[in-house]
């Protein structure tokens, strides 16, 4: 078995001034996996959204599990033209949600792009989701080079922290 | 070069020390398979991670895990899951042949895949039964299931080897299986 260190820090924000989004942009092939983790708030009750390569096309879906600490329950969404990768449309002045999103074979040109998100928000639940992105075209394979994270409504806050990471498989 | 949309120069941080993190092994399958397996694990990390990417010849199939070769009936296995329509929980309290590491996670075709990272802690731990976790899930475009499992197997040996598999069905070409030591 082949061995070697791996999980290297790509780039990574701590926000000193307010945010619309945040870009990773220019993202190499050198890696299999990336792992996108955040902790912020924002200044206005929104979703958070994911958007690869830039691309505004309905070619975005997801199936969510999501538990408010009363229940459970599930959704799923076709033609979105982002992920939406949480449930929560509620502003926190505090920095207190722990998003990580993983995103496999991101650079492979044979499949769709798939993801798997788990967050925490901690004054409303959890959320898990699992993504699907079909290109540019909605029946393409392209490779992940940009990865655009933002608030549906409002601005990330101050202290808000962004972080890529990459993994190399043996 | 990576760049960061609003402040570049604000670059700081890691979440984890990276030579901490090793890749151990990884199968991509280049023809159909009835399973992967990844044997002769070495016990020189502290835990261990697995990154799949996979789809099967047939679709629905659950996607199931057992250590070191045991087939025998000493697996158990709970899971929370998410269809789309619905969520629920299930489980295997005892008497299993195999770990559940995803419900629904095989899916058809070259071009969809399912997707899952799996934790297995302190798996040299000779002082106890082995418990992996995983967060898995498929999304179809308009069908899909998402899960978070965990299963136990009762033997307090140190894993060598892991078995994952569909339960009724083939790896399809180009899936992907990665093994990670964290130490």
């Amino acid at each position: 078995m082949a061995a070697g260190p791996t999980y290297t820090s790509i780039a990574s924000n701590t926000l000193t001034s307010t945010a619309a989004s945040i870009t990773f942009s220019s993202i190499s092939g050198t890696y299999t996996d990336l792992i996108l983790a955040a902790s912020h708030g924002s200044s206005s009750a929104s979703n958070t959204y994911v958007r690869f390569n830039g691309v505004t096309g309905a070619y975005y879906s997801l199936t969510q599990l999501v538990g408010t600490g009363t229940a459970s329950m599930s959704s799923r969404e076709s033609g979105l033209t982002a992920f939406r990768i949480d449930n929560y449309a509620a502003a926190f002045t505090t920095i207190e949600n722990s998003y990580i999103i993983q995103i496999q074979n991101y650079s492979n040109t044979t499949t769709y792009k798939s993801v798997l998100a788990r967050c925490n928000a901690t004054q409303q639940g959890l959320e898990a989701t699992v993504g699907l992105w079909r290109g540019s075209t909605g029946s393409s394979t392209e490779a992940i080079t940009s990865i655009t994270y933002y608030p549906g409504g409002g601005s990330w806050l101050v202290g808000s922290y962004f972080a890529l990471y990459g993994i190399k498989a043996a | 070069m990576p760049i960061i949309g609003t402040q570049a120069s604000q670059i700081s941080g890691h979440l984890l020390t990276p030579n901490n993190f090793e890749s151990i092994s990884t199968t991509t399958l280049s023809s159909t398979a009835s399973d992967v397996t990844f044997s002769s694990i070495p016990g020189t990390y502290k835990h261990l991670q697995i990154r799949v990417m996979a789809s099967a010849v047939s679709g629905n199939q659950d996607g199931l895990m057992q250590f070191n070769g045991d087939t025998g009936t000493n697996y158990s296995y709970h899971f929370l899951y998410g269809s789309g329509a619905g969520s629920g929980s299930a489980g295997a309290a005892t008497t299993q042949s195999y770990m559940l590491m995803s419900n629904n996670f095989y899916t058809t075709g070259t071009s969809l895949c399912g997707v899952a990272v799996i934790d297995i802690l302190d798996y040299t731990n000779t002082n106890k039964y082995k418990t992996m976790r995983s967060l898995a899930g498929v999304d179809m475009n308009g069908s899909g299931s998402m899960n978070l499992c965990s299963g136990n197997w009762r033997n307090t040996a140190a894993i060598t080897s892991i078995k994952l598999y569909p339960a009724g069905s083939t790896i399809n070409t180009y899936s992907s299986y990665a093994l990670y030591g964290v130490k």
